[in-house]
Order: structure tokens, then C-alpha cells, then sequence
């Protein structure tokens, strides 16, 4: 029996709440303010209409006598002084008159932090997990790419003392940019609980650094082998014959390539392109606020394409899109450079020494750039 | 090896010379947000 009337009263129970909920799509009961709905949505992410509260922030016009109540504040509440500074719609005076100074309150911080440090970090550090294991299977299965034949013991010079400078440059850089990112990315979840805030305090202090300042090297080795090769990496019909043959890598054929194979012309255009764009969010990181470019590229994005992204941002908004972005383009360069590491030096016999010393094997050239070594 | 060597050292060089370069040039957040200019004191 007791059990029955349990029942009855829940299902009365939430028959009532959704009838309340019902009634509140007017926003009636709270008068005018959110109902549990509109907060339900918002912490579903789901999007609202909220410009019942966003334009409700007071009318100073309407102002009250000093002595009524509310007179102090205007013709404004309390609450729509807040809501004037939740959505930065408030005239406001602060004492520090740096950049984005006067932004008090931005509530889209929570979705940034939520998407860095769930998606971004999961699908990102899973990326690169899966490539390594990819490419450990890759050298079990298939093995070292060896020299057909052997090496026939004479030496061509491959690339020149400032080719393969401007190669390590950028190497160099990267491996430091992209382990000092990870640490920065990750190391909250992962290193705490392992070495502790301290310890990870000065590897993080220590990692920023690193990582603002090398960045220049970055640039400079972009620009340097972007001038260099760039005449060598223009697509051609060649490269679709060595796609058809899988690259060679599959079997014993090597189709034919001039200095740059269809292969290589991928990893040089994938670094060019992300390198540029990576570097130009990295400038929007370096220095906070200064140069937003967020909003205008949606801008441009929405006229080309006919979509519909913000084109009005706040100065953080603009930072937490660089971050994102940053990040999501790093996280595929370093995929993609995983893989060139790992066929430029264990997965292939002599690939090593065309940077290495800049001179390779003459077999291992006409096997696998036979139109360059002719 | 030695241009690889060398592009270390470069890679190296380059970034404390960013250090200070940008740090003479004010450009650090720290100064872009507490410096004296940065904040109105009436």
C-alpha cells in the first residue's frame, strides 16, 4: 500500500514539473527571468535564445529619484548591472588599462577549458599515440626498407651544407616546440600526479620559455626550406605514378622521382601550410590581444561559404580560438612528422645520411630518386 | 653533421636573443599589464 501511494505521488510529481516546464517556455512564472529549462539547455550546450537576459540591463533613462528604491544604480537593478557585465555591454572603468582589461566576466571560458582539456587532449594525444603504434606494426610487418642489392659503396651529394641547415633548424625547433607543447597541454593531468605541483611548476615555467622563444627558430627554419624546395615540391604528373605504385613501399618496384617524391611533396606542403598557420596563431598567443584574427577569418570564411561562425568575439574568445586552433594544427604536424622521422631514419636504409653528412649512396639514389640522379 | 650541429647552436642562439629582444621591447605580458603606463592610478 505504502508502496502504491510511493508511486502515485512521484508520477504526480513529475506530472506537476512538466507541466511547469510546459508553462515556462514563456518565461511567465519567473517573470521574464530563465527557467529551469533555458538552464537545462545551457548545461546541455545546447544553443538559446538568451536575449531576454543579454538586452536586459537596465534603461538609465527610466532612472528612479535618488530617494526611491533603486535610485543609487539608475534606472538599473543589481542584476542587470551583472548582466550588463556578463555580456560586455556596460561602460566600465578599471584601474589597469591593458589590453581586454575591462572584460569582467566571459562565460564561454568554461567551454574552452571543458573542449582543451577533454576532446582536444583525448583525440590529440590518441592521434599520436596511434600513429607510433601504427608505425611500430609498420616496421614489424614490413620491416627496414633496405638498399636492393646493397649499397654501392660511392657517395652523391644529396643536399647541400645550408639545405641542411635550415633542415635542423626547423627539426630542432619543432621536436622542442611540440614536447613543451605536449607538456603544456597535458602536463596538468598527467605529470601532477606524478612529480607533484612543484616540480612541475619549474618544468612548466621552464617549458613556456622554451617554447615562446624558439618559436622564432621555428619561423626562420620555415621560411628558409620553404625558398629552398619549393621549386622541387610543385605537384606533377610523376607523383600520381608513384601513388599508383603505393610509394614503393609495398614490393620490390621503385617508381620513378625526381628530387622530391609524391611522399616527401606531402610532408612539405603539410609543414608549410600548418607551419604558417600554426605560426600566425603562435604570434596571437605571444602577444595577448594584439593581433586577432579570429573574427575577420570567420568573416571571410562566412561570405566564401555561406556559414554562419561568430564574427563578433570577444578579446578572449579570440585567445581561446588561437589556443584551439594552435593546438589542433600542432597535433597533426606532429603526426605527420612522426611518420617522417620514423622513415627517415630507422624505417629505410641510407635515408638518414642525406641529412646526416648531405651525401647518400648511389644506389640508394637511383632506387628511390632515379630522376634526380640522372 | 656539422650543419646539423650547427643548426642546434643556431636554434639555440636564436631564441635567448628573442628572450632579450623582446623582453628590451617591453613586450612581455607581465609588462603589458602592470606596467606604470598600463595602470590609471587616478
Amino acid at each position: 500500500m505504502t508502496q502504491t501511494i510511493g508511486a502515485l505521488l512521484i508520477a504526480l510529481f513529475s506530472m506537476t514539473v512538466g507541466l511547469s516546464h510546459a508553462n515556462e517556455t514563456t518565461r511567465e512564472s519567473t517573470g521574464g527571468a530563465q527557467t529551469l529549462q533555458d538552464i537545462m539547455a545551457r548545461q546541455a550546450g545546447q544553443q538559446i535564445d538568451d536575449s531576454f537576459r543579454r538586452d536586459a540591463t537596465g534603461n538609465p533613462d527610466a532612472a528612479k529619484q535618488i530617494t526611491e528604491q533603486l535610485g543609487v544604480l539608475g534606472g538599473v537593478s543589481d542584476s542587470e548591472v551583472f548582466r550588463g557585465i556578463r555580456y560586455s555591454d556596460l561602460d566600465i572603468k578599471v584601474s589597469n588599462s591593458g589590453p581586454a582589461a575591462d572584460i569582467l566576466v566571459q562565460d564561454g571560458g568554461m567551454r574552452w577549458l571543458e573542449l582543451r582539456q577533454g576532446p582536444l587532449a583525448t583525440y590529440g594525444g590518441g592521434a599520436l599515440l596511434g600513429i607510433i603504434g601504427l608505425l611500430v606494426f609498420f616496421y614489424f610487418a614490413r620491416g627496414r626498407i633496405m638498399i636492393d642489392g646493397g649499397p654501392a659503396g660511392t657517395t652523391i651529394e644529396r643536399f647541400k651544407a645550408v639545405e641542411r641547415f635550415g633542415h635542423w633548424v626547423l627539426a630542432s625547433s619543432f621536436v622542442l616546440l611540440g614536447l613543451t607543447g605536449l607538456l603544456t597541454l597535458l602536463g596538468r593531468q598527467l605529470l601532477i600526479p606524478v612529480i607533484g605541483h612543484e616540480a612541475f611548476s619549474t618544468l612548466a615555467i621552464g617549458s613556456k620559455w622554451i617554447h615562446n622563444n624558439v618559436a622564432w627558430a621555428f619561423m626562420l627554419g620555415l621560411f628558409m626550406t620553404f625558398f629552398m624546395w619549393v621549386w622541387h615540391n610543385i605537384p606533377n604528373k610523376l607523383d600520381l605514378v608513384w601513388f599508383a605504385k603505393g610509394g614503393g613501399i609495398f614490393g620490390k618496384e621503385h617508381p620513378p622521382a625526381k628530387k622530391f617524391n609524391a611522399g616527401q611533396k606531402i610532408i612539405f606542403w603539410t609543414v608549410m601550410v600548418l607551419g604558417f598557420s600554426v605560426s600566425l596563431s603562435g604570434i596571437s598567443l605571444l602577444f595577448p590581444f594584439e593581433y586577432p584574427m579570429f573574427a575577420k577569418t570567420f568573416a571571410i570564411m562566412n561570405s566564401v561559404f555561406g556559414s554562419s561562425y561568430p564574427t563578433e568575439l570577444l578579446p578572449h574568445e579570440e585567445m581561446q580560438y588561437a589556443q584551439i586552433w594552435h593546438a589542433i594544427v600542432a597535433f597533426v604536424m606532429m603526426v605527420a612528422i612522426v611518420a617522417h622521422i620514423y622513415i627517415g631514419s630507422v624505417g629505410m636504409e641510407g635515408a638518414f645520411d642525406a641529412m646526416g653528412n648531405g651525401q647518400v649512396d648511389l644506389e640508394w639514389a637511383r632506387q628511390h630518386h632515379s630522376l634526380w640522379v640522372c | 653533421m656539422k650543419a646539423m650541429l650547427t643548426a642546434f647552436v643556431a636554434t639555440a642562439l636564436i631564441s635567448v636573443a628573442a628572450y632579450y629582444t623582446l623582453q628590451g621591447a617591453g613586450y612581455s605580458a607581465a609588462e603589458k599589464t602592470t606596467a606604470p603606463s598600463s595602470v590609471r592610478l587616478n
